[in-house]
């Protein structure tokens, strides 16, 4: 079996929820007799390149019409390649990216595809997939039919490969940029400037929820306690609603799904929707004022007060040390 | 300008969902159904262009399900659409059979925007979008949080991991609708009796020349329950102890 991995990078480096894919990948290559290559995309992208070779096999789309992730051209590319190569099974870590690119690349290739995989087996031969549905309440167990078979996997939910140990080749595949298509123009990305860490790849991350007033309070109290434990900052979408915090910064269904190694809730209830993006921590912390929030069924260590209150006792204990 | 505004049918984000008793589906007695809720947005996009726009611009609505579908059709009349179709179907379509019909539809109605969802709360697949895009070879922007039409061209501002990003498309387009987009109306009481006299056409799946090839098929379910047993502490103290020592996170 074939296996194509579609490489997320940052510019210079891939990014850590595609390792996660790689493992996958591996996993069904090993298990399947496949081999597992990699597609690069992009512009200028020697060090991507070189950053993947540690994991497979490299094919680079390396053009200035690459320079931005846009759909249309990059769905043309992967379906290409895949075409051209007898690729049988692709795979991406779940995104915004996968979403936009690698769901339209699956509209091309004829629609067999599952997001979010959360685990994988063989059933009678037959690749067997578990994904969350109705914000994560159900897990399902899903078969693809057709070929080829496009599936992303959640980050969170596969350990990121390490380097196999040998550097393997890295082959530049032909990129007529006059035949790409040109439907969708880039013009500009708001991009983040924060000094904290990315909430999709934390190891800590503290949140925070309707408690928060404003934008002032929620760096007082959820910015000031990730920054004493070197964490990211995450929200509920009730302070995205509110326009008190950015919609990356969302932790949820329709938001992002992660599972740190600890997860403050601060001052958010607990709703499913919620609880869909963080469950998966392995160590969940709860600080509510109502002791009846649903958010403290699924915390390990439970505080019932006010945020206000206790956060800054917390700061102040943690920058003390 | 016509905007088709394919909706889904899930149940109502308020609600637990349960599965039956033996874990073969979701147990539906229990449930209620509304507009998918990202579709909803959409819809409600699609009026706002309707309210703001100087030309003429027509609103239909398209849903894909049984009789039952009706009722959340007749909301999105309520909320201003022109008309509704309904594609009989009693199959539970996965995302690439629910393109390959809205790809006839399209063909059938010829718009100049689809508007929609970027995902449907049920499944949460976020693909059918894409998949319709891709098949008519349309420009698509996902995760809209703006829409800005001047003529031909339409700038949307885009929610992705990495921030807003900014794209120009020209039409015909796909779009997919974000939380931010906008907040959808509620109907009101003349509205919902106006909504009554909209049509709502209904058209056998089986008119549209669509053959429907399972891509997903699902074999199982089990609840996915994260109860976890709560210690409560104390103070702001005794957290961070166990935390240290305990917990060992940090």
């Amino acid at each position: 079996m074939k296996i194509l991995v579609v490489v997320e990078h940052d510019q210079q480096a891939v990014r850590t929820a595609t390792r996660s894919a790689f493992t996958f990948a591996q996993d069904i290559a090993q298990r399947k007799e496949g081999t597992v290559e990699c597609l690069v995309l992009g512009s200028k992208m020697d060090g991507v390149a070189a950053d993947a070779a540690q994991f497979a096999s490299v094919l680079t789309a390396d053009d200035p019409a690459l320079a931005e992730p846009v759909a249309d051209r990059y769905a043309a590319l992967i379906a290409k390649t895949v075409n051209e190569r007898g690729v049988e099974l692709i795979v991406a870590a779940t995104s915004t990216f996968a979403k936009d690119v690698v769901s339209r690349a699956g509209g091309l290739l004829g629609g067999c595809m599952a997001s979010e995989v959360i685990g994988h087996d063989f059933r009678d031969g037959q690749l067997t997939l578990k994904r969350p549905m109705y914000a994560g309440s159900v897990t399902a167990e899903v078969q693809l039919h057709g070929s080829p078979q496009i599936i992303t996997v959640r980050g969170s939910a596969y350990a990121p490969a390490e380097p196999t140990g040998e550097s393997h080749s890295i082959t530049p595949i032909t990129v007529n940029a006059s035949e790409l298509p040109s439907h969708i123009e880039f013009v500009s990305r708001d991009t983040k400037t924060s000094s904290r860490p990315d909430v999709s790849e934390a190891s800590i991350v503290v949140s925070g929820g309707r408690a928060m007033k404003n934008s002032d309070d929620f760096e007082r109290l959820v910015g000031s306690l990730a920054d004493a434990v070197g964490g990211a900052t995450g929200s509920s979408r009730a302070l995205v609603d509110a326009g008190i915090t950015p919609n990356e910064m969302q932790v949820g269904q329709t938001g992002k799904i992660i599972a740190p190694d600890l997860y403050v809730a601060l001052g958010i209830s607990g709703a499913v929707q919620h609880l869909a993006g963080m469950k998966n921590s392995k160590v969940i912390v709860a600080i509510n004022k109502d002791p009846d929030a649903p958010i403290f069924e699924m915390a390990d260590y439970g505080l019932v007060g006010d945020v206000y209150e206790i956060v800054p006792q917390l700061v102040e204990k943690l920058n003390a040390n | 300008m016509k905007i088709l505004v394919p909706t889904k049918r899930v149940p109502d984000t308020e609600l637990k969902i349960r599965l039956n008793a033996d874990n073969s589906g979701v147990d539906e007695a229990q449930l209620s159904y509304v507009i998918n809720p990202f579709d909803a947005i959409a819809l409600e996009e699609a009026i706002r262009i309707q309210e703001g726009f100087s030309g003429d611009v027509e609103v239909v609505v398209v849903g894909i399900g049984s009789e039952e579908y009706e009722k959340p059709l007749r909301t999105g009349l309520a909320m201003g659409a022109d008309r509704a179709l309904l594609v009989q179907s009693d199959e539970g379509l996965d995302p690439w059979n629910a393109a390959q019909i809205l790809l006839a539809i399209v063909r059938r109605e010829s718009p100049d925007l689809v508007l929609m969802g970027k995902q449907a709360v049920d499944d949460d697949a976020n693909q059918t979008g894409q998949f319709l895009a891709a098949q008519l070879d349309w420009p698509q922007a996902t995760f809209a949080s703006k829409v800005e039409i001047d003529g031909e061209k339409v700038q949307v501002a885009r929610e992705t991991d990495l921030g807003i990003e900014t794209v120009n498309i020209k039409l015909p387009a796909v779009i997919t609708a974000d939380l931010r987009l906008n907040e959808p109306r509620y109907a009101s009481l003349p509205s919902i009796m106006k909504a009554r006299k909209k049509p709502i056409e209904e058209v056998p799946a089986s008119e549209l020349g669509v053959t429907i090839e399972p891509r997903v098929t699902i074999h199982g379910y089990a609840v996915a329950s994260a109860e976890r047993t709560c210690q409560q502490l104390g103070s702001a103290d005794e957290l961070l102890e166990r935390l240290r020592t305990e917990a060992k996170v940090l």
